[in-house]
């Protein structure tokens, strides 16, 4: 089962190189025991644009969908086989990017 | 057998078989909801008709039948589960369990609602719905909540074990202490709850909750044998449950502990107790936080009389405490036995340097006037106790705080 693990930060910027390497190796353990599906880091709440076509025209504004002080700075996206695995993991990669992190499953159906 | 005879006995079977047949039942479908329905199912049958078939010899045996048969008859009216149903199964461990642990589906049933994914209050819940077989009303009535928000608790706890798929399984050894802990902190909390119920409107004591603490950290201890920590707050639970009869006056006042009259003491459970408390003395790991409670409560009810209280003791395993877990509460308890020991300014004087951390505690503000008192502070002691029955959750410890400010003048 898939799980996204989420990177929460407020305003701490980017990485450091001495949690760039220590997310490298999260990662490349993440590859070698077969959890990782996919990662990657989002730019800054400034780069985002919003898109709202429900309506008649789209309505495109600049900047993220809601300013807060936290916010999703990257992401794993991890196979595991229960929550137990998935916890573990997501401890160990809260350590690496030095940071808190969110663990939610993916929708089964 | 007559009807109340057949009563008593529903009961009891009740009481003893409820766990075991939601965890066979847990065990054999991996979905909570199931085996709760289930379970609940078979023993309205029990009560239709024990009555007039009689007791079944094998009543644990009968009951997990019946409530296996409803259930596959549940799965198969909801036909569209197959699939999610093997899903669920890959996540019962059905490998035996660390060495010291029984392997019982118990034991997996526990770990799985006080699973730390869960937060405290929806383990508790979940801990006595489907291990206590308490219902849903009688938890609801425990903690004051609304049945209704209660029902939706445990709804929405069984909702992220499936979602999140939290596995059935006895931790690995390396993680056992720490899910250990996890346990014992809401068994740990029913007994509170039960013994100074923290609502200003309950009853100061709810045997009722005791009672179901004591039963479940029992059966955690007979499948958890050798760990310390089980045995501790067994043994911690049943010394201060020895005292109850004592605690509360007629009037409804909580009585304190230098005042109860110990011939009320329960002398069995406190024999007990020792005994516990022995057996972990001899023990080589190093004793944790609920042995060395314990420990403090052995020796608190080894004295025939207040007076007789050995202090030295108390404060020695306070200091002990204190290492493991240097918290402002435990420091203000080992406050209060230095203060036995004939030395109320040092006491004072350590409880004062505790303000910031415990400001909206009640015991801090009524421990700092009892020592003005002895020190004959009469107007600070008045305003510390009008501090800590303002802050006193309990109407019965309030009546106590108010009766001690009045003597003052």
């Amino acid at each position: 089962m898939q799980y996204l693990i989420s990177v929460i930060d407020d305003n701490a910027g980017l990485a450091t190189s001495d949690e760039m390497e220590a997310i490298d190796a999260f990662n490349e353990r993440l590859q070698a025991d077969g959890h990782w599906v996919f990662a990657g880091g989002r730019g800054s709440p400034e780069t985002a644009t919003v898109i709202d076509n429900r309506g008649e025209e789209p309505i495109v504004t600049d900047g993220p969908f809601v300013e807060s002080k936290e916010h999703m700075a990257g992401f794993w996206i991890i196979e595991a086989p229960d929550l137990d695995v998935a916890l573990r993991l997501a401890t160990d990669g809260s350590r690496a990017c030095n940071r808190k992190v969110e663990v939610r499953p993916f929708l089964t159906e | 057998m007559t009807l109340p005879d057949v009563r008593d006995a529903i009961a009891r079977v009740h009481r003893e078989e409820w766990a075991r047949v939601v965890a066979a039942l847990a065990r054999r479908f991996a979905d909570l909801d199931v085996a709760e329905e289930a379970a609940a199912e078979a023993f309205a049958t029990a009560v239709e008709r024990w009555p007039s078939q009689g007791v079944p010899p094998n009543p644990g045996g009968w009951l997990t039948t019946a409530a296996t048969r409803r259930a596959i008859d549940r799965l198969r009216r909801e036909r569209k589960r197959d699939g999610k149903q093997k899903e669920a199964q890959a996540l019962y461990d059905h490998a035996p369990s660390a060495i010291g642990a029984i392997d019982d589906d118990r034991l997996r049933l526990i770990f799985t609602c006080c699973h730390p994914a869960l937060a405290m209050e929806s383990r508790v819940a979940l801990t006595l719905r489907m291990l206590g077989g308490l219902t849903v009303a009688e938890i609801a009535r425990a903690f004051l909540v609304r049945e209704a928000a209660m029902g939706q608790r445990i709804t929405r706890a069984k909702a992220k074990i499936k979602a999140a798929r939290i596995p059935y399984r006895v931790p690995s050894a390396d993680e056992l202490p720490a899910r250990v802990s996890g346990v014992l902190a809401v068994l740990y909390l029913v007994f509170n709850e039960g013994y100074l119920a923290s609502n200003p409107d309950t009853d100061a004591l709810r045997p009722d909750l005791t009672a179901e603490a004591i039963r479940l950290t029992r059966l955690l201890r007979t499948l958890l044998p050798d760990d310390g920590e089980v045995a501790g707050l067994l043994a911690l639970m049943l010394l201060t449950e020895a005292r109850g009869a004592a605690r509360v006056s007629a009037g409804g006042e909580l009585v304190p502990l230098a005042e109860q009259d110990r011939s009320l003491w329960d002398a069995a459970l406190i024999a007990e107790g020792h005994r516990l408390v022995r057996k972990r003395l001899s023990a080589t790991d190093a004793p944790g936080r609920y042995q060395i409670l314990a420990a403090i409560n052995a020796v608190h009810t080894s004295a025939a009389r207040f007076g007789e209280t050995d202090w030295w003791q108390i404060v020695a395993l306070y200091d002990r405490l204190l290492r493991l877990d240097p918290s402002p509460i435990v420091a203000l308890n080992r406050a209060i036995a230095v203060a036995e020991l004939d030395r109320p300014q040092v006491a004072l004087a350590e409880v004062e340097r505790l303000e910031k951390p415990l400001a909206s505690y009640h015991a801090y503000h009524a421990t700092r006037a009892h020592l003005l008192r002895r020190l004959s502070r009469r107007l600070e002691s008045r305003a510390a106790y009008d501090a800590a029955i303002r802050l006193a959750g309990n109407s019965a410890e309030a009546a106590h705080l108010t009766r001690r400010r009045d003597e003052l003048d």
